[in-house]
């Protein structure tokens, strides 16, 4: 296995003999399993192991990159990351200044969940599939764990020097239902930060989540239009991530300048009881870390507070032409991308209602739990439930087919009038943008409702 | 190379080592400038073996590691899946072209001139428009070998480009793009700039839609935003293994319209979709899957053509580095010969679809689809009177496809991995607010 350290070392004494406006690299050092089932067979069982680096450079505005696994010729590709960054920079460089760090933050305990036995994974996984498979009706089992261990070592131009690692574990099981020629099929996310218990006592959930696909099965589908419609926590976390938080990724703001005039801070988005936050520094969760990719202390930031907004996630670039504080945000997903704006743990702040308040006085409405998944083109969103049922009376009514939802981020959060006291964050979650997918994130909120929801529909 | 499957072979019944090494060149303009250039290298071995009759597997980028390779495949073969099939011996494979050796000759400069060009040409039409566009190259060596003798290495080349435009006028965003692919590095910008261009014609105006049933035409980019996903799982050979595809046991029968047919094709020359052989050693070939509205086939993969009693159709892929598994080559489905404006003018009150956006988020193998009209037009009376918002359109594509008015005879390739023409639908669900 080649040395990382050393390889630091040696990239480090070649970064001070180029000059370019700046100048940082990455190595990094992973190890992955994974064992996925379809139906009752196991489908694969594997492992990696990757060793890899990158040089980044800025000269004037532009950006050269290059990423490699052979460490033969170092010196070439920093002079070829500093020669692409010549020519694609033409205006005056800008980047927010950061003290130079130097900083171990190495997991003390023993928190690697790649070197499990296989055989105690595949254990547990077995219970999940024998109790989907004990469900009548259910035609056949997706499961698909990985874990991984990554080591990365950060240095720059300026003198930092961070190692960090991080464990992750992803876990995803859906049942799928069918009779004649219909099919349904119910999920189940979760993820942890490399702890292997989070993920062990699911034995409830996964019975209830095969007994849901087999229900669905002679459920109606809803009618097409608006609704008022009640999200449980998972599905709201998706919504904020999707309706907002991309929305708060100052990349996608910095150059534009009538996006710049519409988000501009102060701006009114929900009712006063609205808040919004991505915070990176609550120990544990999957979006969490120290420093960022670009060396940089992770934060707590507002993007709304009582419905205005209030902040938004920055790289050290988009900060500073944006003239605001660097909130810790360039991550990138491993060592062939570069750093680029992306959220952490993103969460609505919890307030005092409680779920029958949300739901006492909908006359007719949709409880729409649990995700498929979630996009956004900034202004419109769509995001779907994996559960949906329907809210008669003020009461929980019957299953129906699982929904999609749409909005307009500039209608829909303001459309928000109750907000409910139980915030849970989902672990399961994984982030897309720029190719770079999936990043370990995490959303959560309580339960929130939203009114003139558009929902699609027969 | 042959290092690992001499040691493999020592302590397995059957070895096979699969090894890429790419270098890509990704240029890449922000706000209409030039921002980022890249160059990533990288290569990778995958150790699959058979031992005591059950798969191992494991990826390296340490080549010269090759006791942890082989130690890691041993760990994994012991809960493996059972090996029902045996590794091609094939030396000998179709004469695919997919590397183009004018690749190597393009420079950074002609790249950055090439983006230059494509985002002047849209803002040539609209002054207000912010882009982002890429233009990449690149080059993938592919080799595999195995314990029964077979064999197979290629080169294959990738030029891309395409563009994201974005025109703001307060809290309303309009979204416009297109992107080509090929292995010959001679895509030209007027022929992107110009299916741009004619969405920003389109979107000009507004309109409004009702709340019903209406009449809707997928335009190719649409067909491929909300009909192409449910398909793909539906024809996935794995799927019908395990009886979770809708038309898995429907095999020869009438599903769709018969105008409708539609075939997987990796013998496509200079087609990125395109190669000699898959990546486990089984030669490409083209399959029909629909036949005149009949299923004709599914894709396989070596393994799950053995469970299925059927030969593979040389579909098997290592998505990211995994395991084979059946996956789509390119997608072909057949033009019809209804120009895209007859069906325009066929429609009295009607909506026309060229990106659904979210449509893939739903219950694909059950075939549904529902998302918002990212861009789409309204019809009325036979014309296309603007673009609509805040708009849901939702459906199922068995009964989508079961009776279509028209097919367009407009194909088009979209992206580089599906060729197809515009399709009518007569009666789709459309929400709007």
């Amino acid at each position: 296995m080649a040395n990382t350290q050393t390889i630091a070392h040696q990239l480090a004494e070649i970064l001070s003999k180029y000059h370019a406006d700046y100048i940082e690299a990455h190595i990094e050092e992973s190890q992955t399993s994974h064992i996925t089932y379809r139906g009752r067979e196991l489908e694969s069982i594997g492992k990696t192991t990757s060793v890899g680096g990158n040089v980044r450079a800025l000269v004037s505005s532009g950006w050269g990159f290059t990423s490699f696994n052979s460490f033969s010729d170092l010196p070439r590709r920093v002079e070829l990351a500093v020669e692409q960054a010549r020519l694609a920079g033409s205006k005056e460089n800008k980047l927010a200044l950061v003290a130079p760090v130097v900083d171990t933050i190495l997991t003390t305990t023993n928190n690697n969940p790649v070197t499990m036995p296989l055989a105690e994974k595949k254990q547990l996984l077995d219970q999940y599939n024998d109790i989907i498979w004990k469900t009548p009706k259910i035609q056949t089992s997706i499961i698909a764990y990985g874990d991984s261990f990554k080591k990365t070592i950060f240095l720059s131009s300026l003198g930092s020097y961070i190692e960090q690692d991080r464990s992750d574990i992803a876990l995803r099981l859906a049942a799928v239902a069918t009779e004649d020629s219909e099919v349904q099929q119910v999920g189940l996310s979760l993820g942890s930060r490399g702890d292997f218990d989070k993920v062990t006592s699911l034995h409830h959930q996964v019975e209830q989540m095969a007994q849901h696909a087999v229900e669905l099965l002679s459920a109606p589908q809803v009618k097409g239009g608006e609704y008022t419609v009640v999200l449980d926590p998972v599905l709201a976390g998706v919504f904020v991530h999707e309706a907002f938080g991309h929305l708060s990724e100052s990349d996608f703001v910095y150059e534009n300048e009538q996006l710049r005039d519409i988000m501009t801070l102060g701006r009114k988005f929900g009712s006063s009881e609205l808040n919004i936050v991505d915070d990176a520094t609550i120990p544990g969760l999957r979006g969490s870390y120290k420093y960022d990719d670009e060396g940089v202390p992770a934060a707590k930031t507002y993007l709304v507070k009582e419905g205005k907004l209030v902040g938004r996630l920055h790289s050290r670039e988009t900060a500073a032409r944006m003239n605001e504080m660097p909130t810790g945000n360039a991550r990138a997903i491993n060592y062939r991308y570069p750093p680029i704006v992306r959220m952490t743990n993103t969460y609505i702040e919890p307030r005092a209602a409680s779920f029958e308040d949300l739901i006492g006085d909908i006359k007719e409405g949709i409880y729409a739990k649990n995700w498929y998944g979630g996009t956004t083109s900034m202004e419109m969103f769509t995001f779907s439930a994996g559960e949906a049922y329907m809210i008669r009376d003020g009461k929980l009514a019957e299953p129906v087919r699982p929904v999609t939802l749409t909005g307009n981020v500039f209608t829909t959060l303001a459309n928000i009038d109750a907000i409910a006291d139980d915030l849970d964050m989902n672990q399961g979650g994984g982030c897309g943008k720029g190719g770079q997918v999936p990043l370990p994130v995490s959303n959560g909120s309580p339960h929130i409702r939203i009114r003139h929801c558009l929902v699609g529909g027969r | 190379m042959e290092k690992i499957l001499a040691q493999a072979k020592q302590v397995a019944e059957e070895a096979e080592v699969f090894m890429v090494s790419a270098e890509e060149t990704p240029v890449q303009f922000e706000a209409n400038c030039l921002k980022h250039i890249q160059s990533k290298q990288s290569n990778y071995a995958a150790l699959r073996i058979i031992r005591k009759g059950r798969i191992g597997y494991a990826i390296t980028t340490e080549l010269g590691d090759r006791q942890n390779l082989v130690d890691a495949a041993i760990e994994t073969a012991e809960f493996g899946t059972i090996a029902k099939f045996e590794f091609p011996s094939l030396t000998v494979y179709p004469r695919i072209k997919v590397f183009d050796p004018d690749i190597e000759s393009v420079s950074l400069e002609e790249m950055i001139k090439l983006g230059e060009e494509l985002i002047n040409t849209v803002k040539g039409h609209t002054q207000d428009i912010l882009c982002e566009a890429e233009v990449t190259k690149g080059t993938i060596s592919t080799r595999i070998i195995n314990s029964r003798g077979g064999k197979v290495s290629y080169r294959q080349s990738i030029f891309a480009l395409g563009i994201g435009g974005q025109l703001i006028h307060d809290t309303n965003m309009l979204f416009v793009g297109e992107s080509q692919s090929s292995c010959h590095p001679t895509i030209k910008a007027e022929n992107i700039a110009r299916v741009v261009l004619q969405q920003l014609e389109l979107a000009k105006n507004r309109a409004s839609m009702p709340s019903k049933p209406l009449p809707v035409i997928f335009t190719p980019n649409g067909v491929v935003s909300a009909l192409v996903p449910p398909l793909m799982a539906a024809f996935n050979g794995k799927m019908v293994l395990q009886g979770a595809s809708p038309i898995g046991n429907r095999l020869g029968e009438l599903v769709f319209d018969e105008n409708l047919s539609l075939c997987d094709d990796s013998t496509i020359a200079y087609c990125p979709e395109s190669r000699p052989s898959d990546d486990e050693g089984t030669p490409s070939q083209r399959t029909p899957l629909i036949q005149q509205g009949a299923i004709a086939s599914f894709i396989y993969d070596l393994q799950t053509a053995a469970l299925t009693h059927t030969r593979s159709t040389g579909n098997g892929s290592r998505n990211n580095g995994g395991l084979p598994t059946p996956t789509p080559s390119a997608f072909i489905i057949t033009p019809g010969n209804t120009s895209f404006d007859e069906m325009v003018n066929d429609i009295k009150e009607g909506l026309v679809i060229e990106q659904l956006m979210g449509a893939e988020q739903g219950n694909i193998l059950g075939g549904d689809f529902s998302g918002n009209v990212l861009l789409g037009y309204k019809i009325e009376s036979g014309k296309i009177v603007g673009r609509v918002k805040n708009t849901m359109v939702s459906g199922n594509v068995y009964q989508a496809l079961k009776q279509i008015t028209a097919i367009g005879s407009d194909a088009k390739w979209v992206g580089g991995s599906v060729n197809t023409p515009s399709i009518y639908c007569p009666s789709l669900s459309v929400a709007s607010k």
